[in-house]
């Protein structure tokens, strides 16, 4: 965690403090992430992973500290990111097929037809079919599954063409199944260069799933290798008492040899 | 193609192109034509937002609490449109001012402001004495009386409306769907919102012409809601709305004519029995 800027860095983070009326929701958090990893951000239910999340995508103003995406202060870097919101906040009833929804990424891209809505289907039909839900283009988003829904947006965040990607609660009320298969088109992406942050209350397989762990609860308790951060200590600071429960379970990985 | 029908058939048709074309003759019948036209249209665009956006108590409050302006208006002796636009976009935007900033649920915080500033427009009313104003016009409508400056002002709202619906469509989806995803993805979604509560109050006061205040939310949302118990998609939504929306206008004027009824709750009840058919359609094909 050094605080220097480099362009090597996909998202840097230096000394953020977010503040509501009376909570600290981000105390000092610094970290950075570099091009190409895929991370799990977990923590506790008011640990401050959308808050961190917000920030980042510059939804939320941070109180103190800055935030770097790819060398650029966040506040400058309109549409860079692609942000798939916790699931309560999208408004399901709104009549749009997965088709509608994709092609949402596209606004205000391209050339200038493409910026008028027109003929950009090249892209968001890839974006369909990396994701696995070409077949079910025509269907509306509201009689979706939780994982197909979740396909969706990432097919729109393709569709966008950003290089980093943010999840918030990615998982909750999707099965371990569609969880695996969302794990795999994210891991593929990541292979071709994307930066991608998952929060999750998962901590199942994290070290099958992620290249890295970010372990947040107003502080950042530890951050990397997911076989290695999740000692008692850490576990203790995420979730209290009951944490130390969980290390008896080999948290992160099931042949944790160290 | 007339001649291998029976006469009858003729008879009748002409009969009913006659029905059509006659009030056709006089110039304020043409005028309400053209309003009730660009109403239909209008009305189901926006109303299709509004519906799916959950913004109908909204869109009731704005058309109730443009009173005070129109009554002003009026009273001077301008058409009501003019003082009733900027009134309407005031109150708009101090509406989605305090939704956005209080801690008071949308609904409560409207109801506060529609019903003072509803007052305040009765009391102006009844404080410049009735003879000068027809109450009953403003609160139902009354689409025969319109003037060539309100047909002419109606048309350049609509068409400044279409222009900037017709930009903007997809971002206000983006944002009517996924706010933050819209906002992180570079579109503006909080100047977006204020801009369709605005859009919102300028159909809303050229509704009120044909419609009235008080039932200005039916011609808003029925036909939109209408065209989605048979539409899926929201684009279809909006087409098959505006076909609704330009029915139930026109005929609505028509019954009207004929049957000497005031305008507004005539449409309004055209579009609502449309309403009625769609429900009942889809309650045959599940
Ligand atoms: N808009 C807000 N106003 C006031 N307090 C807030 C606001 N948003 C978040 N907080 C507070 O900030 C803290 C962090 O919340 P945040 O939503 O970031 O946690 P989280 O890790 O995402 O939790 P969860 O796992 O439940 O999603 C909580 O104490 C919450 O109450
Ligand atoms: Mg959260």
């Amino acid at each position: 965690m050094t605080n220097e800027i480099t362009k090597n860095y996909s998202i840097q983070v230096f000394d953020v403090c977010v503040e509501f009326e009376n909570t600290l929701a981000l105390d000092n958090v610094s970290f950075s992430v570099p091009k190409g990893v895929l991370t799990g951000v977990v923590g506790p239910n008011g640990g401050g992973k959308s808050t961190l999340f917000n920030s980042i995508a510059g939804l939320q103003k941070i109180t103190h500290g800055k935030i770097l995406i790819n060398g650029i202060s966040s506040k400058n870097i309109k549409g860079k990111i692609s942000y798939v919101p916790q699931r309560e906040q999208v408004n399901w009833r709104f009549p749009l097929s997965v088709k509608d929804v994709v092609s949402l990424g596209r606004i205000w891209r391209g050339n200038i037809l493409q910026k008028f809505g027109f003929s950009d289907d090249q892209i968001i039909k890839d974006s369909l079919k990396k994701v696995d839900m070409w077949q079910y283009r025509k269907d509306l988003v509201n009689n979706l599954s939780g994982g197909q829904r979740q396909r969706t947006f990432i097919a729109r965040a393709l569709a966008q063409e950003t290089e980093i990607l943010l999840l918030d609660e990615a998982f909750s009320g999707v099965d371990v199944a569609s969880q695996d298969g969302v794990i795999d088109i994210l891991r593929n992406l990541k292979n071709e260069g994307k930066t991608i942050l998952i929060a999750t209350h998962d901590l199942n397989n994290l070290s099958e799933r992620f290249d890295s762990v970010l372990c947040i609860n107003r502080h950042i308790c530890a951050h990397g290798d997911p076989e290695k951060v999740f000692t008692p200590e850490v576990l203790t600071e995420l979730y209290g008492a009951h944490g130390e429960k969980f290390a008896e379970h080999n948290i992160g990985s099931h042949n944790n040899g160290d | 193609m007339a001649k291998n029908l029976p006469n009858i058939t003729l008879e009748v048709t002409i009969m009913g192109i006659e029905l059509i074309t006659e009030p056709l003759q006089y110039s304020f019948i043409l005028r309400a034509l053209v309003i009730c036209v660009l109403v239909g249209v209008m009305c189901p665009f926006l109303g299709a937002f509004v519906i799916n956006r959950e913004m109908g108590f909204m869109g009731d409050a704005l058309a109730h609490s443009v009173l005070p302006g129109m009554v002003v208006a009026y009273s001077v002796g301008f058409s009501p449109i003019i003082g009733a636009t900027p009134n309407a976009i005031i109150v708009a935007l101090a509406i989605g001012f305090i939704v956005k900033k209080t801690k008071l649920s949308n609904d409560t915080s409207i109801g506060i402001i529609f019903s003072t500033l509803f007052s305040i427009g009765l009391i102006t009313i009844s404080f410049l004495g009735g003879t000068t104003i027809n109450v009953e016009d403003i609160l139902l409508g009354e689409v025969l009386s319109t003037t060539t400056t309100d047909v002419f002002v109606t048309t350049l709202l609509t068409i400044f409306l279409l222009i900037v619906m017709i930009i903007l469509y997809k971002p206000m989806i983006f944002t009517g769907f996924d706010f933050e995803g819209a906002k992180v993805a570079g579109i503006p979604s909080e100047k977006l919102d204020y801009l369709l509560l605005v859009l919102l109050s300028i159909v809303i006061v050229i509704t009120l012409q044909v419609i009235g205040v008080i039932l200005v939310i039916g011609m808003l949302i029925t036909p939109a809601a209408a065209s989605s118990m048979i539409a899926k998609r929201f684009p279809q939504i909006i087409i098959i709305g505006i076909a609704f929306g330009v029915f139930s206008s026109v005929l609505g004027l028509y019954l009207s004519y004929y049957f000497n009824l005031p305008s507004g709750p005539s449409i309004a009840l055209v579009s609502s029995s449309i309403f009625g058919l769609s429900l009942i359609k889809k309650w045959i094909t599940r």
